[in-house]
């Protein structure tokens, strides 16, 4: 045997070593992920609940009066919490009809020239970072709520104007910022729809449109899910392209009430908070921690769904 | 037979009239939108690029603005991130596709990737401003905002990786077990070449998310806009990655507070077109190594 050769019974030994060394590192590498989990766990929990027992968790979770930095402090983020729901709720209403209609539009009804132009554009979008959006909203979008909020409360003197900083503003900044996500992933879902559906419904006699929404949306309503809910994980974790838009007070969420998000209040106050109000901050992330799990796990369970349907599919 | 059923007399629906009207109003509110956002961007950001914008930094004393610092921070951003993200995510990918067997230890790395890849950017940003910048002790540092980044960009080079493992063809690694190669040889030598294409894509891809991060890095990296000193053998180099620095998103989001909105919209339109180079790069990308095509 020369000496260059590589002898598959030499070095037995070593070769185990390595061999070990390796499986256990790329173990480790697997295991990072699980251990990051773990770690964002408990740091949200950590400098979450600190908060909980100075202030009190009913104060926290159910007062309405924000005001940390009055003589004395009031943490209520019941309105901020009601805001990120109902402002996410909004954003979807508006957002995934329009997303889905235009998916409908890119798999089915456009001419095949226009869908290969407009598919790529899509994609691209949903690679903008939010702040752009964020600059095009104070910039486009306050001004124009301004004038529609002038023109609806021009006859009540009670009405605090928001200059255009109001929760419609964020609700639709929000609605476009999860447009190309909706898109994108309903387009996909629709196009794996078995083509044989689509042949049988047509060659029944149904039209078009008929076949677009009794056979292929219903067949594609796993993915279509999917989209909606990674939607909605965007919309409520979405928190420098609506700071500037949404306003800033922590009020009602009424459509052109100043209002703050639980993504806003924790990105304007952080950089000057103190003590008291900073661990406030932190449970407010905590709190947004919760919902995202729980949005995940129902993902998790959507997804499971879709493996299933994907498995009877092919069976087809 | 009533002609009336006959699939011959189309009759007009209102409601398949409707459900069309509707289809191309959302489709045409959608293109409008964003090509409207790009056009803007283009429009409004041209007057205030300049080459002055892009090569210095702000200047008080001259009174100038310019975002050289801003793109030396977002290149060490990039950099140090897919430094530390792409071993580990590589590793984890080769064991979730090599090593592993089907069980709850799997499932349990699976689900932790999804929801890492789930959760929203100011989480990531409070956990690192917490857990890197006050208990490692890191405070605001480009080394912290890389670290918490690599944690974001994480489940998407593991899934690329894995994408592209999955299209080696079993006949390789047998091949390669059965004339006596070790698995960890094998690995090295046939697996990891072949898959290199997924990997890089998984690269691309990140280095997208990283360009347009911005809550993640507020609390963590901070808002430097300095570039670094180079110092006597180039350490001044390697001493910026514990300094503060705020990436191109970072500044846009600062200048945007101080409605500074000229530069705001230089900014913006940098990051499209890095953006759009990105994408063009992808996609180029995939085609060519494109494996089903042979």
């Amino acid at each position: 045997m020369n000496k260059g050769s590589y002898s598959i019974f030499e070095g037995y030994h070593a070769k185990k070593t390595v061999e070990k060394i390796a499986a256990m590192s790329f173990t480790f590498c697997a295991f990072i992920a699980v251990l990051a989990v773990f770690s964002i766990t408990v740091y949200m929990l950590i400098s979450g609940t600190p908060a909980i027992f100075e202030v009190g968790m009913k104060d926290i979770l159910f007062g309405t009066v924000w005001m940390p930095n009055a003589a004395e402090p009031k943490f209520g983020i019941l309105y901020v919490i009601l805001t990120s729901i109902v402002g996410t709720m909004l954003a979807i209403l508006i957002g995934v009809p329009i997303g889905l209609l235009t998916a409908v539009f890119l798999a089915e009804t456009a001419p095949k020239p226009l869908a290969k132009l407009v598919r790529p554009a899509v994609e691209l979008l949903a690679g903008i970072p939010s702040v752009i959006y964020g600059l095009l909203g104070i910039l486009i979008l306050n001004p124009v709520i301004y004038k529609l909020e002038i023109a609806v409360y021009r006859n009540s003197p009670k009405h605090q104007f928001t200059g255009g900083s109001n929760l419609i503003s964020a609700v639709l900044v929000l609605a476009i910022m999860i447009l190309p996500t909706v898109i994108n992933i309903s387009e996909t879902a629709l196009r794996s729809v078995p083509a044989q559906y689509k042949q049988a419904a047509l060659a029944l006699g149904a039209t078009h449109i008929q076949t677009i929404f009794k056979v292929l949306l219903p067949s594609a309503k796993s993915g279509i899910m999917t989209a909606i809910i990674l939607g909605v994980g965007r919309a409520i974790g979405e928190a420098m392209a609506i700071s500037l838009v949404a306003g800033n007070s922590a009020n009602q969420p009424l459509p052109f009430h100043s209002v703050r998000f639980l993504t806003t209040a924790v990105v304007s106050e952080m950089s000057y908070a103190a003590d008291t109000h900073k661990r406030v901050l932190f449970t407010i992330g905590m709190v947004l921690f919760a919902f995202i799990m729980l949005i995940n796990l129902l993902l998790s369970k959507v997804m499971k769904g879709e493996k299933r349907d994907a498995n009877i599919k092919k069976h087809l | 037979m009533p002609t009336s059923r006959s699939i011959y007399n189309k009759r007009r629906r209102p409601m398949d009239v409707a459900a069309h009207i509707l289809i191309y109003l959302s489709a045409f509110v959608s293109i409008l939108l964003l090509a409207g956002i790009v056009g803007y961007v283009a429009y409004r950001g041209s007057t205030a690029v300049s080459l002055q914008f892009l090569t210095t930094v702000p200047s008080m004393i001259r009174g100038t603005f310019g975002i050289a610092g801003n793109i030396v921070n977002t290149l060490y951003m990039i950099v140090l991130t897919l430094l530390i993200a792409v071993p580990f995510g590589v590793g984890a990918a080769i064991y979730l596709n090599e090593y592993a067997r089907p069980g709850r230890f799997v499932r349990l790395i699976e689900f932790t990737t999804e929801t890492l890849a789930g959760l929203p950017s100011i989480t990531f940003g409070l956990f690192g401003y917490v857990f890197f910048g006050i208990t490692f002790k890191l405070g605001y540092s480009i080394l912290t905002g890389a670290l918490t980044l690599s944690l974001m960009v994480l489940p998407l080079i593991t899934r690329n990786t894995q994408e592209a493992l999955k299209t080696v063809p079993a006949g390789y690694r047998n091949g390669a077990l059965g004339i006596g190669a070790t698995k960890w040889y094998m690995i090295r030598t046939i697996l990891l070449p072949s898959a290199i294409p997924g990997i890089i894509t998984g690269i691309i891809l990140a280095i997208g998310r990283i360009v347009g991060e911005s809550a993640a890095l507020l609390f963590t990296a901070g808002s430097g806009f300095l570039l670094p000193k180079l110092g006597q053998y180039g350490e001044g180099l390697l001493q910026k990655v514990m300094q503060p620095g705020g990436t191109l998103t970072i500044q846009l989001f600062l200048s945007m507070e101080n409605a500074q909105y000229e530069e705001a919209f230089g900014i913006a339109l940098v990051l499209l077109v890095i953006i759009f180079c990105i994408n063009r790069l992808t996609k180029y990308l995939s085609k060519k190594f494109d494996v089903s095509k042979y």
